[in-house]
């Protein structure tokens, strides 16, 4: 059945693949794409959108779990007048209406525009000209059976900055559910014990756990823990989670008892992870014969613009400059050996290769990838493996030079020896080429030289993209 | 670290070419209650090395799991309790991991193994 979705205007690329992600994981849709359609000349990045879910309990459950939907409706009637809405209202089967009106139920409606204020007693003067709906139940505003809501999107001249809406459109429909927002504000970060300088935002965190379907009985891995930002989500959705993390300030100290990342689980209630880690994801530590173990792999690598990655073994000894240095027997517990940087390339090489083994078929691998955001030439070259499909790429700007794109990829075949060794000979190739690869991969430069005033190659803002509020 | 985490790592020095199981070296062990989920247990029975979970739990000092697994087992609850007991509420909170090939210790502190590999050991 068709539903009309409504969403909050934010993270724009992030909406419909969220829903897609929650109705495979309530109804498991075979290969069959989720099916979408816009009411008529609307832009794609305007917050109404039409979906087709098996049932409504499966749009309920889909609504509830996510973080961007404002609502999922069943339509009673749309219109570009108030008379053809009533019209459509009136022609909407009786059936499907009645079980609503009945004497026993309560019910309220609710008002919201898109683009446009309105002030309150034009919103009271739209609802009353329902009135020739036979509603014969209560109004309850306070704990109601049954929410109905009036919404009108109107051409509101393009210049504020949001999706051109050429039509006046009015939109009448009964709430089947929306999100939880309330998670956000209890899962901020400012109140989190224990930060890093890369915690993951909350939503975002939502957002990847649901890309991920994170839930009971399932295992999520995240190699590069950090503070357990993602993690958190992950355990708020009730799957068992487990981190690691190179850097021991990060996955062992914090700052005192009360504040690390096993902390950070506690203050919100949630179960430990499974296990933290001190590995290196160049080197990691699982025994031969391990493989899918992990439902999900969420995370976001270190890609060099806020924070660099470090893999075992020094920068000399990578180089070749210098022979292994040999820590003397007295000094091995409690050395800290040195690393190395890691560069971007190599790192994704290595996540792919982990996800490829660790993860079971159908097993989901969502992380964050950079994108520099005037270079033409890489858009839509994401990172590709012979074992994963990629179904989702979620893009966030967050500047006019870079953005990141969520990557959600599912496991559609096994593991297999000649994958194996491909990936040993090019583990080799990275260690060999070591300071190729990282000139390679140098983001930073990208996103933080100066820019050259006088060339003409460089245009600002090359694509007009609709971006959210706040975002 | 639970004998799950334990069940799944392996030492990584170069060279070393039988670095599994690790063997426990308690200094402070502690047990945490976890959520009793059956079907995830299901789930990780098909996935762990029996024999070096049994050798795990008992240098725990917990000698309840039988020698070998049989699939009838998982309809026992009891059996899965077990299970469930040494596979995720038994936590190494100090103590190390010996690799069985070189001896080399990977600390265990505050619950984190550290399998990070020295210089001379990449």
């Amino acid at each position: 059945m068709w539903y009309l979705c409504v969403f909050f205007h934010r993270l724009l690329d992030y909406r419909r693949p969220e829903v897609e992600a929650l109705a495979d994981l309530f109804a498991a849709f075979e290969d069959c794409p989720l099916e979408w359609k816009l009411p008529q000349n609307y832009h794609f990045d305007s917050p109404f959108h039409f979906v087709n879910l098996p049932s409504e309990d499966v749009a309920r459950n889909v609504a509830h779990r996510s973080i961007l939907i404002k609502g999922i409706y069943e339509l009673w009637g749309e219109g570009s007048s108030f008379e053809e809405l009533e019209e459509a209202i009136k022609t909407y089967p009786v059936d499907r209406k009645l079980p609503y009106l009945v004497s026993e139920s309560t019910f309220k409606i609710n008002f919201d525009s898109f683009g446009k204020g309105f002030s309150s007693e034009e919103k009271n003067d739209r609802i009353h000209r329902l009135s020739f709906i036979p509603f014969e139940g209560r109004v309850s505003l306070r704990d109601p059976e049954n929410i109905f809501w009036l919404m009108e999107a109107d051409d509101y001249g393009s210049n504020n900055g949001l999706p051109p809406i050429t039509e006046k459109r009015i939109f009448f429909g009964r709430e089947i559910g929306c999100a939880d927002r309330k998670l956000l504000p209890t899962y901020q970060l400012k109140s989190r014990t224990y930060l890093g300088p890369t915690a993951m935002d909350a939503e975002m965190a939502f957002l990847m756990a649901n890309q991920a379907q994170a839930k009971s009985g399932k295992l999520v891995y995240d190699p590069f823990v950090g503070t357990g930002s993602i993690l958190v989500a992950a355990a708020h959705y009730g799957a068992m989670t487990m981190g690691a993390d190179i850097d021991i300030r990060v996955v062992r100290d914090g700052h005192g008892p009360d504040c690390n990342v096993w902390s950070n689980f506690k203050q919100y209630g949630l179960p430990m992870p499974i296990s933290l880690l001190r590995a290196d994801n160049n080197l990691p530590p699982w025994r031969a014969g391990l493989k899918e173990i992990f439902d999900a792999i969420i995370c976001d690598p270190p890609y060099g613009v806020r924070a660099g990655g470090r893999k075992s073994g020094g920068r000399k000894l990578l180089k070749g400059v210098v022979d292994p240095y040999t820590v003397p027997d007295n000094l091995r517990t409690g050395h800290i050996p040195s690393t190395a940087s890691y560069s971007l390339v190599e790192c994704v090489h290595d996540l792919l290769d982990l996800a490829a083994r660790m993860l079971v078929m159908d097993g989901r691998l969502v992380y964050f990838y950079p994108k520099v955001r005037d270079d033409d030439s890489i858009i839509s070259k994401f990172p590709e493996h012979p074992c994963f499909k990629l179904v989702a790429v979620s893009e966030q700007i967050l500047s006019s030079r870079y953005s990141r794109v969520l990557l959600t990829m599912i496991k559609i075949r096994p593991y297999t020896e000649d994958i194996a060794e491909e990936a040993r000979i090019k583990h080799l190739e990275f260690k060999i080429n070591h300071l190729k690869w990282l000139e390679d991969g140098n983001l930073h430069s990208a996103v933080f030289n100066p820019v050259n005033q006088g060339d003409d190659t460089y245009v600002k803002d090359p694509k007009k993209k609709y971006r959210g509020k706040y975002v | 670290m639970r004998l799950l985490t334990h069940n799944m790592l392996s030492s990584n020095i170069k060279g070393v070419t039988n670095g599994f199981p690790l063997a426990l070296e308690v200094t402070k062990l502690v047990t945490k209650p976890v959520d009793f989920n059956p079907d995830f247990l299901k789930n990780m029975l098909l996935k762990v090395e029996w024999k070096a979970l049994v050798e795990a739990s008992r240098a725990m000092g917990y000698a309840e799991l039988p020698e070998q697994t049989e699939p009838s087992m998982v309809e026992s609850e009891e059996f899965l309790r077990k299970f469930h007991h040494a596979l995720l509420e038994l936590h190494l909170e100090e103590g190390s991991l010996v690799c069985p090939q070189t001896g080399r210790k990977f600390p265990v502190c505050k619950g984190i193994p550290n399998m990070l590999l020295h210089e001379d050991e990449v």
